[in-house]
């Protein structure tokens, strides 16, 4: 089926097999390898992009219902000679050990502090009538859809803490 | 993943028409669970319906209360001010689920309709009664603790994994549907899933093709609301098991192949018992195994720190 | 290097003129991963499109298949290949070494009808797109004759038997000893079988050059990947060139390669186009190794005053019918404790599962969740502070052997954790501490993990930029290795970090062990310490004997490095305007490193001390870490950055082992339970409190000549005894049987009449 879908700013025309999840299609046919193949089952994170400005799970998407839509990934974020904010602080941080979760823990929290701004309640939200004030215990909590099992947790929380502080 | 045909539905009459005239046609909305399912081969739609587009987002008022469209994501609903202020249980349910990506993704009716957790459901070399009617229930004397205590078969023992169901069914919520007929049908959604009995792959009364567009709220109980859980994980993780308090409302979760109303509990604790005299009487014909047995004591326990906890909020 | 007391004489790496060494300088292959331009080992490109291949496991755990129809997979669209035991390839039998000196024999794939374990790759289908291969290996019809699975640990305890080769280890007497101890405990552990859980699954990319076959693959070491899979294709193994330069998390179970490699090799020569394959998330859990369920008995008698008298830990343990594994979760113990009287030892049952095989911190990890509970329900039935206890035995001299300790600093670990955790507040007396709905207990346990030193090479070049390359067949799973070879080669050489680059995970660098028993960084960085040091020397006397430089006729000896420029005293030049004159093409040394046998003479080991705060729901048994603090002395580190985050990495894997990881077998099927990331709960971001890791000042020169040790693995050890400490503290239940979900801490809490 034919399939438009902008990524990273730029208009791609895909002729695909329906059965093509955006995960695939982003990385077997736009060899785009950052988005990660974790589980391919939504359980790890891995695969975490930015459609339309907001975070999901690629492999749980068929690319061909994105045909219109607006997606970012991480290479669409940044590039090694010019880092995203996020980036860069995970690079400072060491928010990573073997990197494979890392590109989709990046989109994740640069998806998660625009919920955050939108004032979106997550699970550790003590009264979900008022607006969540982002501290460790919510960035944790919003951030645990992406397992990283080299266990870079702290760090994780400590570089988005610094890029939440840095914008506010 | 089987082949299968895929079309973007814009019309929402037509696309339960064609749903129901269509062979082996299934609707997707978000497809978290769906498309999950067909990886493994579990579900095998040989043509899809997206019906994601359709303009079934909106959170709405309605008599008092709200009417959510069933394509508005979970997130979304979470996250509507209207929600989080006369509905805090449905928003605290939703966002014990999950993660932040499957709920930006999953939708309000996607999320009714999942499919259970239960390992046996999702290892295809087991066999399942879900999967494959008559082939058997490998869980009945497996080593899973997810299983159901309370209205379960000797045919399936599943649980449906739903949080925000269990809000929405102590809320006292209606479905919404579009027939194939054209009809629109509204139904109390506690009326939604079924019992597994002896046919535990028919999951819900709704009829081949029948679309659920909205989830109506009636206007807020009186009194407190509050949603418990209890897992292994402190995130991302189904339930042990669940509670919804919506005033004198209650259900369950992680206990039975559907949400369960816990009326018996409702009606002994508006006679004056103590939450724990009011559970135990609930699960009094809990049907349990070595390992889930535990879920016994602890939801009764989780209901009991619920009322504390709202009556200490009310006090 | 022929005697540990060499180490002693100062070299670069100790010197640290610069100060490089240590620096938590960023990852230098940093840039890449966060900009997910790193390419794994599936993301590689070939030289022209690949094809797919899909494996398919076995749907029984012990038997043979059948029958076998792949006609319909054989018709679905895309198909290229379809392959079973029947028309796979030759392939040398299993074990097979052509060469002598190979690393590892052949492993053939789709070897036979024999079935050994659940989830064992059965089938191979390729096609021209991912999706159609997918699609096509679920028509792949297999008919199985099933045996009866022998798979139930606990039943088969009692036919376990002594490992092969080893021998139960005894000091003194000890049932004299626990007989004669006024206090004395005795107590079973359980720990359950565990999934590494690699955020990438094992993939392969094979494809060939003539008779070449190129594969990069995602593995730890990469001799062994290669030379094994060079035998199991039957050709020399100079006709395997091995990648694999970015590893998405190893942990043990990444220390061999797997059918995926196999298969897209021979497929790739089949087919005659590139081709990849990838274990899926569920054919991990059975298609790959994993930590060895464990039951351990520990025996403690002890005088009044908590001197252990008597010592004991037996550990009974299982592995594939074909495998040798031990978890040696009792070897740990040997070096730990004081105690005259000590017995130590293995039990061994061969079952139908999949391979036991190493994972993160073996044998410790598993270990220290008894022992170090142990000690801690001994320190309450002496009425003595856990750390005290500890202290109180803690020995002069390795307590097995008698060999003086390289360095040990356990008690300054206890000492400064406990001070800086604030573990005086604990109160002894459990349940006594309420926050909220929360009841808050402290534990604390020690943690140990042996040290190695294996051989290693590795080369040094410089260029006519003055750009210096290191080039070694080592690998970097996440510990940091490209960056701390960097540091080590900048500093060696007095040259800025940018001006390097490490090249690695390619079996056609000078060999190194790989990544692995934390060893890595030690026995990779000691070769490329040597290679640096004789790039040096062959600078050094480029520059004195070159009658255009200013250092001409100098002493190579007194030739210093630093800042890019090489000088004796007040002459001198950069380094790059040296070899751009002198040696257009560069200069290339080698270095090598390896044990010297004197190295036995001394006990050397990892130590640290974790101290962790939890909160447990006496409503539900759940369990919250609410904060960790973990203190470790391991030798001089590298990196302050990437050391810090292994030994967090390790403590978080703690954390897991306590509470959440663990998969059933369902005796039935001879199949596990957790199939996936939401069956097999690992820990997510949620799980895990405020977290923190110090090391200690330490140089350990009887370990290496940099005096540096491992930490991968140390910070895993201990870590999930604290935390199961901490909940008997705060609830006043112990469980002894891992994980501690809420169920077990229900009961518990229930016995108690809580």
């Amino acid at each position: 089926m034919l399939t438009t879908i902008t990524v990273n700013g730029e208009a791609r025309s895909l002729d695909l097999d329906p059965r093509t999840t955006l995960l695939d299609a982003l990385r077997e046919h736009l060899l785009l390898t950052g988005t990660k193949k974790g589980c391919d089952h939504g359980q790890c994170g891995a695969c975490t992009v930015l459609v339309n400005g907001v975070r999901i799970n690629a492999c749980l998407s068929l690319a061909v219902a994105h045909d219109g839509d607006e997606v970012t990934t991480i290479e669409g974020l940044g590039t090694p000679e010019h880092l995203h904010p996020m980036q860069q602080a995970f690079l400072t941080h060491d928010a990573y050990q073997c990197g494979y979760c890392t590109p989709g823990q990046i989109c994740s929290a640069v998806g998660m502090l625009r919920e955050v701004e939108a004032g979106l309640p997550s699970h550790a939200t003590r009264d979900v009538r008022a607006d969540a004030v982002l501290d460790g215990e919510e960035i944790r909590e919003r951030m645990s859809g992406n397992i990283c099992r080299c266990s870079a947790y702290p760090q994780i929380v400590a570089a988005i803490a610094a890029v939440a502080e840095a914008e506010s | 993943m089987r082949p299968f045909t895929y079309e973007r539905a814009t019309d929402l009459g037509q696309a339960v028409r064609e749903a129901s005239q269509t062979p082996g046609a299934r609707f997707l909305a978000g497809g978290t669970n769906l498309l999950d399912l067909m990886k493994l081969e579990i579900e095998r739609p040989q043509h899809l319906i997206d019906v994601s587009r359709l303009p079934l987002a909106g959170v709405e008022d309605a008599d008092g209360g709200l009417r959510i469209g069933a394509m508005a994501t979970n997130s979304q609903v979470a996250g509507d001010r209207r929600v989080r202020e006369h509905y805090p249980v449905l928003t605290q349910a939703i966002v014990s689920g999950a993660s932040g990506q499957l709920r930006n993704k999953a939708t309000t009716g996607g999320n009714l309709l999942q499919r259970t957790r239960c390992p046996y459901f999702y290892d295809t070399t087991k066999p399942c009664n879900k999967r494959t009617p008559g082939a058997g229930c490998a869980a009945l004397e497996g080593v899973s603790r997810e299983t159901a205590i309370l209205g379960a078969s000797t045919a399936c023992i599943a649980v449906h994994p739903s949080d925000m169901a269990v809000a929405l069914v102590a809320l006292g919520a209606d479905v919404e549907t579009q027939t194939p007929a054209g009809d629109t049908r509204r139904f109390p959604l506690m009326e939604l899933h079924r019992l597994p009995g002896e046919t535990p792959h028919i999951e819900t009364h709704l009829i081949p093709g029948e679309l659920i567009t909205a989830v109506v709220l009636p206007p807020p109980p009186p009194g407190g609301q509050i949603y418990r859980k209890a897992r292994d994980r402190a995130s991302y993780a189904t339930a042990h098991a669940s509670i919804a308090i919506a005033g004198g409302q209650v259900a369950l979760g992680g206990l039975a192949h559907k949400p369960w109303r816990a009326v018996t509990a409702e009606a002994a604790l508006a006679a004056g018992a103590s939450p724990t005299e009011a559970m135990t009487a609930e699960l009094a014909d809990a049907s349990v195994g070595e390992l889930n047995a535990f879920k016994v004591p602890l939801t009764t326990r989780l209901f009991a720190a619920a009322v504390q906890e709202i009556s200490g909020e009310a006090a | 290097m022929s005697s540990v007391h060499d180490w002693a004489a100062p070299n670069p790496v100790t010197t640290n003129r610069s100060g490089l060494i240590g620096k938590g300088v960023d990852r230098y292959e940093g840039p890449l991963k966060v900009t997910g331009t790193a390419p794994y080992a599936y993301e590689v490109r070939p030289p022209s499109p690949p094809a797919y291949g899909v494996m398919v496991g076995s749907a029984i755990a012990t038997g043979r298949i059948a029958a076998v129809d792949t006609a319909e997979a054989q018709a679905a669209p895309g198909v290229l290949a379809v392959w079973t035991h029947l028309n796979v390839p030759p392939q040398p039998p299993r074990g097979t070494k052509a060469h002598p000196r190979s690393t590892a024999g052949s492993r053939p794939a789709l070897e036979s009808d024999r079935v050994t374990h659940w989830g064992q790759p059965v089938a191979l289908v390729v096609a021209d797109t991912w999706e159609n291969a997918i699609a096509a290996s679920a028509l792949v019809r297999l008919s199985y004759e099933a045996g009866t699975p022998d798979v139930d640990f606990s039943a088969r305890l009692p036919d376990a038997g002594q490992p092969p080769g080893e021998q139960d280890v005894e000091i003194g007497d000890f049932d004299a000893g626990f007989a004669t101890s006024p206090v004395t405990l005795d107590e079973t552990w359980s720990t359950p079988i565990q999934n590494h859980c690699q955020m990438e699954p094992c993939a392969s990319l094979a494809w060939w050059e003539g008779d070449k076959c190129i594969a990069h693959t995602s593995v730890q070491m990469v001799k062994p990947a290669q030379h094994g899979l060079a035998e199991t294709l039957g050709i020399d193994r100079d006709a395997v060139h091995l990648l694999t330069r970015y590893i998405g998390g190893g942990f043990g179970g990444k220390g061999q390669t797997y059918d995926d490699l196999t298969l897209a090799a021979l497929a790739a020569r089949a087919l005659g186009r590139p081709v990849k394959v990838a274990f899926s998330r569920q054919q991990m859990m059975h298609g790959t190794i994993h930590r060895p369920a464990t039951v351990q008995r520990v025996r403690l008698g002890a005088e009044k005053d908590g001197r252990l008298n008597a010592f004991s830990i037996m550990t009974w343990t299982h592995c594939h019918q074909d495998g040798t594994f031990t978890e040696h979760a009792s070897n740990f113990a040997r070096a730990l404790y004081a105690a005259p009287n000590r017995l130590t030892g293995h039990r061994l049952v061969k079952l139908d599962l999949p391979g036991a095989g190493p994972m993160r911190a073996p044998g410790e990890a598993s270990g220290t969740l008894s022992l170090e509970c142990a000690m801690d329900e001994l320190a309450e039935q002496l009425g003595l502070d856990p750390v005290e206890l500890r202290i109180r035995n803690e020995p002069a001299v390795d307590p097995e052997n008698g060999r003086p300790f390289s360095q040990r600093q356990l008690v300054r670990c206890l000492r400064e954790g406990a001070q800086m955790f604030g573990w005086d507040r604990r109160l002894p007396t459990p349940g006594q501490v309420r926050d909220g709905r929360w009841l808050v207990g402290l534990g604390m346990a020690a943690a140990i993990r042996g040290n190695f030193l294996l051989p290693a090479k590795c080369s040094f070049s410089v260029d006519a930029e003055g750009v210096i390359t290191v080039r070694q067949g080592m690998t970097d799973i996440g510990t940091g290795t490209y960056t701390v070879l960097a540091q080590i080669a900048a500093e060696t050489l007095g040259v800025p970090l940018g001006v390097v680059k490490v090249e690695i995970g390619d079996s056609e660098l000078p060999p190194a062990p790989g990544s692995g028993g934390q060893f890595g960084a030690a026995s990779a960085g000691s070769a490329a310490l040597a290679a640096g040091m004789n790039l040096r020397r062959a600078i050094a006397e480029l520059a004195t004997g070159d009658p255009n430089s200013p250092l001409y006729g100098g002493d190579p000896e007194r030739v210093t490095f630093q800042d890019g420029v090489v000088a004796i005293e007040n002459r001198s030049e950069t380094l790059a305007a040296l070899v751009r004159r002198a040696a257009p093409d560069g200069l290339t040394a080698e270095g090598d490193s390896r044990p010297p046998p004197d190295m036995r003479e001394w006990s050397t080991q990892t130590y640290g001390s974790h101290f962790c705060e939890v909160g447990v729901d006496p409503v539900t048994g759940e369990v919250r870490v609410r904060r960790m603090l973990g203190v470790f002395a391991a030798g001089r580190i590298l990196n302050e950055k990437t050391a810090r985050s292994q030994l967090t990495g390790g403590m978080i894997w703690g954390v897991g082992s306590a509470l959440t990881e663990g998969n059933a077998v369902d005796p039935r099927h001879g199949s596990l339970i957790g199939q996936d990331l939401a069956q097999y709960l690992v820990p997510v971001q949620a799980d895990i409190g405020d977290l923190e890791a110090i090391m200690l000042d330490e140089v350990d020169d009887k370990a290496n000549p940099m005096g540096i040790k491992g930490v991968g693995e140390l910070g895993n050890s201990g870590a999930g005894a604290a935390v199961a400490n901490a909940i008997y503290n705060a609830c006043g239940v112990r469980v002894r049987d891992y994980p501690i979900t809420p169920d077990k801490l229900l009961a518990g809490l229930i016995a108690k009449g809580m």
